[in-house]
Order: C-alpha cells, then sequence, then structure tokens
C-alpha cells in the first residue's frame, strides 16, 4: 500500500514539493472514501479540512430560493476542492456532494496552518499553488459572467 | 488556410425553393430542419459551409450546415431574432429558399493520421457535425478523437441523443460540460475550455476545429496553445454579418479578408492578429 506522501506525489498541485514538504503535509492527512451522494460539507459550516480528490467527481452547489441546488462547478480526480481553510473565518461558502464514489485525502486545516507557520518555505510553496488554483479558477468565473451563449447580434 | 469552394452563380444569385421536409425541437429555442429542393437539384455541401437560407418576406441569413456531407441539406437553427425565428417556425411542407453553398471547408483530410479536438461552444456543434461525420465515417484514418462541448444549461444542448450515441461508441471521447445546472444534471460543470486540460491528444500531432462565441474560441485556443498544439494546427469557424455570401457587399469584412468568401473557417494564426486589433 502506498504512503500518503507517495500518493500525494501524484498528485498535480503537489508537483513541486520537496519531499520532505511532502512527509509534512502527510502528517496532517488522512486518506477518505464519500459515497455517492455523500455530502462533504454544507455552506456555514465550519471549514477545517480540505481535499485532494483522486478519483470520482464532486459538485460544488449554492442554494438559490425558488430553484433549489444549482451546481455552479464540478471538480475531478486531480483537483482541490476547499480553500476556505486558508483563512478566518474558515466558513465554507458551497455546498459540496459527491456525485460518484469519491476517493480523495483530506488534509486538517489547522494543523497544515500551524506547519506553514513553523515552515515558512513549505507556507510559501503551499500557497503560491492554491492562488494559482483560484486565478484559474476567477478567470473561468469571468468568462462565465460573460454569458457567452446568451443572445448576440439577432438575425 | 481551407479550401475556398464557391457555388455556381445560378446558386448563389437567386435562392433556389427547398421544402421542408422534416423539423426536429432540440431546444427551447433551436429546431433542425431537413430539407429537400422542389426542383429536385440537391446541393454538394462540404462540411463548415453554409448556406444564405430565405424566409419569404421576412429575410435572409446565413446558416452552417449541421447534417452529414452525404445526406440531404440539414440546418440547425437557433431562434434569435425575427428571420431565424421565422425560419424555426416553418413547418414541414414549407418552402425556403437557399442560396450556396458558400465559404471553404474544415481541414478534415489533412487532419489525417493524427488526433483530432473539436471544441464546441452552445450553437457551435451544428457548424462542426458535418466534419465529425466525416471523421466518424472514416474513423481508422485517425489516432484519437475528442469531442468537448459546452452550452449554458442542460436544457441548451442540442443532438443529445447523438452526443449519447457518439460516447457509446468508444472510439470517440465526448466531453460535456455547462456553466451550471440543476438536478437531475450529473455531468460536467465549468467552462468549456476547460475540458481541453483533461482531454486524450498529442499536441504536437493535432488538429482542433472549434465553433462558439468568439471569446469561448479565444479561451478555447489558447488552452489548446497552453498544451502545445501549434496555432498553425488550430481552425476556428467566424461568424460575422454575411449578406450577399459572395464577397461583393462588404459586410462581412474583417480586416482584409470577406468572412463569407475566404472563411469562414480560418488558421489560428493567420485569423489572431485580426481578432486582437481593436479598431476591427
Amino acid at each position: 500500500m502506498k504512503t500518503i506522501d507517495a500518493v500525494l506525489r501524484d498528485v498535480p498541485m503537489f508537483q513541486g514539493l520537496t519531499p520532505d514538504e511532502l512527509v509534512l503535509m502527510a502528517g496532517c492527512a488522512t486518506n477518505v472514501h464519500f459515497d455517492e451522494g455523500a455530502v462533504l460539507f454544507r455552506e456555514g459550516d465550519s471549514a477545517d479540512v480540505f481535499y485532494a480528490v483522486r478519483q470520482g467527481a464532486v459538485a460544488l452547489d449554492v442554494f438559490v430560493p425558488t430553484r433549489g441546488a444549482v451546481t455552479i462547478e464540478t471538480l475531478e480526480g486531480g483537483e482541490v476542492l476547499g480553500w476556505s481553510w486558508l483563512f478566518p473565518p474558515y466558513r465554507w461558502h458551497f455546498d459540496a456532494k459527491a456525485l460518484t464514489p469519491i476517493r480523495a485525502t483530506a488534509f486538517d486545516g489547522a494543523c497544515l496552518r500551524d506547519k506553514c507557520e513553523q515552515d515558512p518555505s513549505l507556507g510559501y510553496h503551499l500557497m503560491s499553488r492554491f492562488a494559482q488554483v483560484m486565478i484559474e479558477r476567477l478567470q473561468w468565473t469571468r468568462l462565465r459572467l460573460l454569458d457567452v451563449y446568451g443572445y448576440g447580434a439577432a438575425g | 488556410m481551407a479550401t475556398a469552394l464557391q457555388a455556381e452563380p445560378r446558386a448563389a444569385e437567386a435562392p433556389q425553393p427547398f421544402r421542408v421536409r422534416t423539423r426536429r425541437r432540440e431546444t427551447h429555442d433551436t429546431w433542425t430542419l431537413r430539407l429537400e429542393p422542389v426542383d429536385g437539384v440537391g446541393l454538394d455541401v462540404r462540411p463548415g459551409q453554409f448556406t444564405m437560407v430565405y424566409s419569404f418576406g421576412v429575410g435572409e441569413v446565413p446558416i452552417s450546415f449541421s447534417g452529414d456531407p452525404r445526406g440531404p441539406l440539414v440546418h440547425t437553427v437557433r431562434a434569435v431574432g425575427a428571420v431565424t425565428r421565422a425560419i424555426c417556425d416553418a413547418r414541414r411542407g414549407a418552402v425556403l429558399g437557399i442560396r450556396g453553398p458558400f465559404g471553404n471547408e474544415w481541414p478534415v483530410a489533412e487532419a489525417a493520421g493524427g488526433d483530432v479536438v473539436v471544441v464546441a461552444g452552445g450553437i457551435g456543434l451544428p457548424p462542426l457535425r458535418p466534419a465529425l461525420y466525416e471523421i466518424l465515417r472514416r474513423r481508422r484514418d485517425f489516432r484519437d478523437v475528442a469531442l468537448l462541448y459546452g452550452a449554458r444549461t442542460p436544457d441548451d444542448l442540442v443532438f443529445r441523443r447523438e452526443l449519447e450515441r457518439w460516447r457509446a461508441r468508444g472510439d470517440l471521447q465526448v466531453e460535456v460540460t455547462v456553466d451550471a445546472a440543476v438536478e437531475p444534471w450529473r455531468g460536467k460543470v465549468g467552462v468549456v475550455p476547460k475540458l481541453i486540460e483533461g482531454a486524450r491528444f498529442d499536441p504536437a500531432a493535432t488538429t482542433a476545429f472549434i465553433v462558439g462565441p468568439e471569446i469561448m474560441m479565444r479561451f478555447s485556443a489558447q488552452a489548446l496553445l497552453d498544451r502545445g498544439v501549434p496555432p498553425s494546427c488550430i481552425f476556428v469557424s467566424m461568424e460575422r454579418n454575411m449578406q450577399c455570401g459572395v464577397g461583393h457587399c462588404g459586410h462581412c469584412q474583417l480586416g482584409p479578408t470577406l468572412i463569407c468568401r475566404d472563411g469562414p473557417v480560418y488558421r489560428w494564426d493567420v485569423l489572431v492578429p485580426l481578432l486582437t486589433a481593436r479598431e476591427l
């Protein structure tokens, strides 16, 4: 069976981290499994964890009155779910639901924040990777704001 | 640049009567019409080409061919204005005018031997369907083939049954995403360029065809470039205010090019200086 730090080497976002940094992160991680339909977290709940999804698909939902749960993003194997653990007040902004059975590595946010405080190099490397993910998702969100499939010049 | 194919003078200048043979609803605002020539003389339309479709007494619009190149004339039309609404409303037996075909074609033959990535956004899938029919007809001539398709919501997806059939073939990667969804959608939610990251193809041996809103095509082309696809192997289909279809009126001019005559299919490295020029 693979150790957790070996599992982390396969996560695209963690590529380039040193073996020592992966071992440090593995100390805050556990492998988890969710059945299809399971709720990983709910909007407003305490965000004390994030997930590196290894297998399966997760839907990020927001509840809209009169429309119900609207899925605004899906994340799949190789992607990272959750950054609310990084900043106070550490609360989730969306619901996350397993669309399929999920295999993931869960990281204890408080544990990881503590290690980042103690090891600024790890903190920088991790933060720059999360910033990259945030920027990418921000760009895709901006693209959707344009509503490019709406009605253009009518003919 | 892909080959330019122009209609015979008779078909280019005067609308020829075509009767609506079948009419199928794709979405709340999009219909697919199968047309047959009233005089029995059909058209040889190549993947990527378009015709000018005339709703008598209302007006004329350019519509891409969306059918099998070996089959009848098929157009998939989204009702966005007076003319397209009139075309979508044309019932079985109604007569529409057709001029064309106009424009150049997708370089399907040139893509043989390598991988093909087809990227469609919204009503961009219909102009790509003829190319997909050609590719699937001679599937062994190509290596990996991927169809990446995005729409606003699940209700806006066209050709849904065909997408399922293509997915079931096993030799075509079919990935579909929508901008937002509610139950019972179980598929992907996100933008179509994101699908490019996860698709299976060899960037150095890939030809890509893209159709969709211009911004979506720009982001998709960038995602393909980021994966290493050469700009000379990325092709997009452009849409402008085409009126005459034969390069006379100038309405569809984009810099030095007339889209109805020189396009609508352009190579990305040829097109990108025109797309990014703020004055055009």
